[in-house]
């Protein structure tokens, strides 16, 4: 079944002043930015309520959109003329935006909240907020946009205020290293999706999703595959999917909770996003592309998950593992229709629980003096008893413990794939494996054993509005994967806005596929606990085997990017610096010495003899003369 | 309309302020009577395009006078959309960089109100030179352009003032010779008596002369721009320059080159316009990637700033070579947007060079947390420069490259990775001059003062406010650049898939 | 007839060339010049007569009148030189070279 047509919005309601939920954080960010130290005080809780604000529109506009008839919901806001001819800014809302409007905001302001303590010691908490705030403004924008022009500029709107954010503690050297590499691996995305944009333009004659998706099917197989792998290119660099995964580990370098709201629960899951949004169009069932949406998801979901084995940063592990799970949602939506509402499912039950688990890490740093190393910690579960419920809830459901969120959708992903593509089925599965293998290890180190605390470390529990948010997001990642796919519940509501396959699928529990990625889970989860939880964790990190040395290395990807780009890009640089000095400019110069020498020579005539002169003299006339009689004579 | 001789009224103004800011005894007041004069200027010139119907005639506010008339040399002035921005640019512009010099000059050669008051003669020559309809007023304004520039390099610049001054004139006069050698050419072959533009337009029919012709004026506006390859002279006046003058050496003298390509180059030889846009669509694209590259290794704040527009004036020819409305729209719209750009990324470069005393990169670092808000300025005026959607400069990029897509693919492709290079020379500024440890030379560096903001903010908020609504320009600017690309004989490529109408 | 007088006259002029060309004191070159311009006279006054016309005299007057000017200058700029370098020779006076 197709998505159903995009219509342009008439009637009154929430979804006319949808762009209130952009506008209200955007205004946050600004008055916390211009208004500067005066802010300060109340700064923090502006940025909260314009948050929970956005969220309060997102959720009338949802309940107005489910009001309406299937074949209405997708409502485009024209809100202003941006470029005459190419693109306006308008707002689309549909069941795929609203979704991702209602994870965002929810989740952003519980991200919100716990921040307020998260961050309270540092001097620069109004900052922070208002980075915060222009994300949330900036994410909104990037799903609501209704054509391809206004979603580039919510896409790169997320891109700075990562980039601001990551590089938020800017005076560590390593932070402002990591803040710039993420923007430039993005850019190198948003080549792709920039070149994606010019390529639709000039066969279609417009960015607007209205115009361009009815008529996608009309240009040539060609034209549409390379469309297709472009916009990869561009998703690959927001999800930090191979080849271009190298900037999501270092990103973080960033207070927690933006690991937790843009490089775990929302930001990175922008390219899922732009992949399911065009998938109707340049992404269909069996498509060139799309096989190469699959292959790359599940070729990041093994590498994020071998990285995430062999981290001893808490934060970097869970980052291998986002990494790891958008792959999953990637290998879903590389399916088509089949796969759309299990990649979303995953994509919000991930929301909840991998923010939820970030912020775990983030009370335990915040208890530990922000130690991050986990070689560090051991039997935390006594004095911090809050963090580690909330912390093993998100372990249970990240492993796909059964009835938790992860098993419904993990599950829901593997069962699809596995009638796509065994092959890719059965990779996925093992990544499955490999997740209870990494998340169990974290665990046992964290929160159980000896404690092999540093002497100066005093754990105690966080405040309640760091634990509050914990709790809620923890709560969450209990029921709503059963919620979303039970019943087909999300692939019905989805439908009218990227298509759904005829057949509805059947929730089978403990099919063979399912059975065997317990059992797979199972085995990881027990040599997990094998390895870190019966033997001594040692608190200096050993050498390690050659496969452990190549995951901690994050299989070499930093490496290969230095040999294949940066060198040879630092050594082009030089050349072109040398070559603009020596070669364009030096002619410019030689040109203007040589002129400058002749004339230095041709000078030295001007003796200041008399009758040097005066011969000179003569002998023109003599020459002048003689010409005369030769030409007279003739 | 009021029936005013508007573009003569501010040419005047500003003479007759240059002229009594350089008699003036006080460089206070010197100052002052500057700002005023170029605020009033500007206010003029704001009412002036209020009234300005875009879709009315091509040549708004048009002024003819016989200047010569027996060689048919006119004093004519009027405005088209295209000319219209520029001139808004620079009437925006030069109270700034007012503003922005307050103190610059005090180190010069020569005295304060000379600065000032060159500034003003700059402005009347900026007016002029885009007003001009009349081909040879344009080269005397062309050229009448350098003097004020080249003194305010030569008597007020950094150390090697003198070799970039020199430089840049030669650079400039060599391009300038060429042109005049076509423009009298053009006047005998076109045989009308006339040097009025519109009677110039088609009156050049023989392809080999027209090609001859389209070079002269070419090459003159290629060094103008500066086109690679004959771009060095833009670097070393632009380090050398003081901020202020930098501003508008780049901002908007340059833009003299690409406007001219526009109006001059393509509308009076269309045919050899055709003929030379494969070479110059290529040397675009050279200069934008090669621009960027040398951007990233530059040690030199204000030497990196140039050659990033070395990498931008790729864009733009390429934009108005691609000769479609979107691209030369966007080529158009991307002379005012890099004006304001630039501005404020010399402007701000320059007040950290003030403050520190050294344009060298390796002199600074964590600036970000002693001067937060000249960080800030700075950090905005870098994203401007590798044009992040949502400020001015992206529209006029995205323009450009969409528009040029459609006829030359491969020549865009290559560009846009100009986007990527962008990022990397911009934010390793950033990080190596803002970010990391504060080092010890910046540690009393003080964060911008109330003078300094002023400067700062209207420029930041038209870089906001055109990023999300450019349309006020380019309604002016689309309709004269289609008259222009009528008179070239092009029309748009369709879109191969015709997408149904009415959805 | 007016061969002899022409053949005389180039003698002058060569005399007084060489003389400008190789003679250092200034006071000799400038006798050299007036030679040359009495020889130039000496022309013009030959072919007046041979043509029958006058022209040739009127220019003749011409010259001298000149040469009188000349010599009025010439020599108070030499007197100057004198004065300041204590030399009449040409080839001191050699300053305005490169």
């Amino acid at each position: 079944m197709e998505p159903v047509e995009i219509l342009s919005h008439t009637g009154g309601g929430v979804i006319s002043v949808a762009w209130l939920m952009i506008a209200l954080p955007l205004i946050g960010a600004a008055i916390l930015l211009i208004g500067g130290r005066a802010t300060n005080k109340w700064g923090h809780f502006l940025a909260v309520l314009m948050s929970v604000a956005a969220f309060v529109v997102a959720a009338l506009a949802f309940f107005q959109l489910i009001g309406l008839d299937p074949a209405q919901r997708r409502q485009s806001v024209h809100l202003w003329d941006f470029i005459p001819g190419v693109a306006d800014i308008g707002l689309l809302i549909d069941p795929l935006s609203i979704a991702f409007c209602l994870l965002i905001t929810f989740v952003g302001s519980l991200i919100h909240i716990y921040s307020i303590g998260y961050m309270s010691h540092d001097p620069d908490r109004r900052r922070f907020f208002a980075y915060l705030n222009l994300f949330v403004a900036a994410m909104l924008l990037l799903v609501l946009a209704d054509n391809y022009v206004a979603l580039f500029i919510g896409w790169e709107g997320v891109g700075l205020a990562s980039y601001l954010l990551i590089g938020f503690w800017q005076y560590k050297p390593s932070a402002a290293v990591a803040a710039k590499k993420a923007f430039v691996v993005n850019r190198v995305g948003d080549f792709g999706l920039l070149v994606a944009m010019f390529i639709i333009f000039a066969q279609f004659g417009s960015l607007q999703f209205a115009e361009v998706f009815p008529a996608a099917g009309e240009a040539s197989q060609g034209v549409s595959t390379a469309i297709g792998l472009l916009l990869l290119l561009g998703a690959c660099g927001k999800s930090a999917q191979l080849p271009l995964q190298s900037w999501l580990l270092d990103a973080m370098e960033g207070p927690t909770p933006v690991s937790a709201l843009i490089h775990a629960a929302t930001m990175v899951t922008a390219g899922v996003y732009l992949v399911v949004r065009s998938g109707s169009a340049f992404f269909p069932e069996g498509s060139t592309a799309g096989l190469v949406v699959t292959i790359v998801g599940v070729a990041t979901l093994l590498a994020g998950a071998i990285i995430g084995t062999a981290k001893d940063d808490i934060k970097k592990g869970l980052a291998g593992s986002t990494m790891s799970q958008i792959g999953y949602m990637m290998l879903a939506a590389g399916i088509g229709p089949a796969g759309y509402a299990f990649a979303i499912a995953h994509l919000i039950s991930h929301g909840f629980f991998k923010a939820d688990l970030f912020l775990g890490a983030g009370s335990v740093m915040h208890a530990m003096n922000d130690e991050v190393d986990m070689r560090r910690y051991g039997g935390l579960r006594k004095v911090l008893p809050i963090t580690f419920v909330t912390f093993f809830i998100g372990y249970l459901a990240i492993i796909g413990f059964p009835l938790l969120s992860g098993y419904f959708t993990k599950d829901g992903i593997i069962e699809s794939v596995m009638h796509h593509n065994a092959i890719l089925g059965w990779l996925a599965v093992v990544g499955a494996g490999i997740t209870g293998f990494y998340m169990t290890r974290m665990v046992v180190m964290t929160f159980f054993g000896p404690k092999r605390w540093d002497e100066k470390a005093h754990p105690h529990e966080s405040p309640a509005v760091m634990t509050w948010p914990l709790i809620i997001l923890s709560v969450f990642s209990i029921g709503l994967g059963a919620y979303l796919i039970l019943s087909n519940r999300l692939m019905v509501f989805l439908a009218p806005a990227v298509g759904r396959p005829e057949e509805l699928p059947h929730f089978a529990p403990f099919a063979v596929t399912g059975l065997a990625t317990l059992a797979l889970v199972a085995v990881g989860a027990g040599l997990a606990i094998v390895k870190y939880g019966r033997a001594e964790v040692p608190v200096v990190q050993p050498r390690g085997s050659f496969l452990t040395v190549f995951a901690r290395r994050d299989l070499y990807g930093d490496a290969l990017n230095e040999a294949l780009f940066m060198r040879p890009g630092q050594w082009l640089t030089r050349f072109a610096v040398f070559f603009d000095n020596r070669g364009i400019d030096g002619v410019v110069n030689g040109l203007a010495a040589g002129v400058g020498g002749s004339s230095g020579r041709l000078r030295k005539i001007q003796t200041g003899y008399v009758r040097s002169y005066a011969l000179s003299i003569f002998v023109g006339a003599a020459v002048l003369a003689g010409a005369w009689f030769v030409v007279g004579t003739l | 309309m009021l029936e005013l001789p508007w573009l003569s009224f501010l040419i005047g103004l500003s003479v007759v302020g240059a002229i009594v800011v350089a008699f003036l005894k006080n460089d206070k007041v010197a100052k002052q009577t500057t700002l005023g004069v170029s605020l009033l200027i500007l206010v003029l010139t704001v009412v002036m395009a209020v009234q300005f119907s875009p879709n009315g005639d091509r040549f708004q506010f048009a002024e003819t006078y016989d200047w010569i008339p027996s060689f048919g040399v006119h004093y004519a002035v009027a405005v088209d959309g295209i000319a219209l921005v520029l001139i808004l640019l620079s009437a925006i512009l030069v109270p700034i960089v007012v503003l922005a010099s307050w103190h610059d000059a005090e180190q010069g050669k020569r005295s304060v109100r000379t600065y000032f008051a060159l500034l003003l003669v700059l402005e009347a020559m900026m007016i002029g030179v885009f007003a001009a309809t009349d081909v040879f007023l344009f080269y005397v304004f062309f050229e009448a352009m350098l003097i004020p520039m080249y003194f305010m390099i030569g008597s007020y610049g950094g150390a090697q003032r003198s070799y970039a001054a020199v430089k840049f004139l030669l650079y400039s006069l060599f391009g300038g010779l060429l042109m005049l050698v076509a423009v009298i050419a053009l006047y005998n072959v076109a045989d009308k008596n006339s040097f009025l533009f519109p009677d110039l337009i088609g009156a050049v029919t023989d392809p080999t002369t027209q090609k001859w012709l389209f070079l002269g004026f070419f090459i003159a506006f290629a060094i103008k721009a500066p086109l690679w390859p004959v771009h060095t002279w833009l670097p070393d006046a632009a380090a050398q320059a003081p901020a202020g003058a930098a501003v508008l050496l780049v901002g908007v003298l340059d833009k003299v080159g690409t406007y001219g390509m526009l109006r001059f180059c393509l509308e009076l030889f269309p045919d050899a316009a055709k003929w030379a846009t494969p070479v110059v669509i290529a040397l675009s694209v050279i200069g934008i990637v090669y621009g960027a590259i040398v951007a990233i290794g530059q040690t030199d704040i204000k030497r990196l700033v140039a050659y990033t527009s070395i990498s931008h004036f790729g864009f733009i020819t390429m934009g108005v070579f691609a000769m479609t409305t979107t691209a030369t729209s966007g080529a158009t719209l991307y002379m005012v947007n890099h004006g304001f750009s630039t501005g404020v990324l010399f402007l701000v470069a320059g007040f950290l060079i003030y403050r520190r005393g050294s344009q060298f990169i390796a002199d600074y670092g964590g600036v970000q947390k002693v001067a937060p808000l000249l960080a800030g300025a700075f950090l905005i005026a870098g994203l401007s420069g590798l044009s992040l959607p949502g400020l001015s400069t992206f529209v006029s990029e995205f323009m450009v490259l969409l528009g040029t897509y459609q006829r030359y693919a491969v020549p865009a492709i290559i560009g846009t990775t100009g986007v990527i290079l962008a990022a990397i020379y911009i934010l390793w500024m950033y990080q190596r001059t803002m970010n990391g440890p504060t080092a010890e030379s910046v540690a009393e560096m003080k964060d911008l003062n109330g003078r300094e903001r002023w400067v700062v903010a209207p420029l930041i908020a038209l870089i906001v406010v055109l990023g999300f609504f450019p349309k006020p320009l380019l309604d002016v600017i689309n309709p004269a650049v289609k008259e222009s690309l009528v008179n070239v004989k092009v029309t748009d490529p369709a879109p191969v898939v015709a997408v149904k109408e009415g959805q | 007839m007016t061969t002899h007088y022409l053949v005389l006259s180039t003698l002058l002029f060569a005399i007084g060339g060489i003389g400008v060309l190789v003679r250092r004191n200034a006071i000799v070159v400038f006798m050299c010049v007036e030679l040359m311009l009495n020889a130039c006279n000496l022309a013009f006054v030959t072919f007046a007569r041979q043509h029958g016309n006058i022209d040739g005299q009127v220019i003749a007057f011409f010259v001298m009148i000149v040469a009188a000017a000349e010599v009025v200058i010439g020599l108070a700029i030499i007197v100057t030189i004198f004065r300041t370098r204590r030399s009449a020779s040409v080839d001191d006076a050699s300053l305005l070279k490169y």
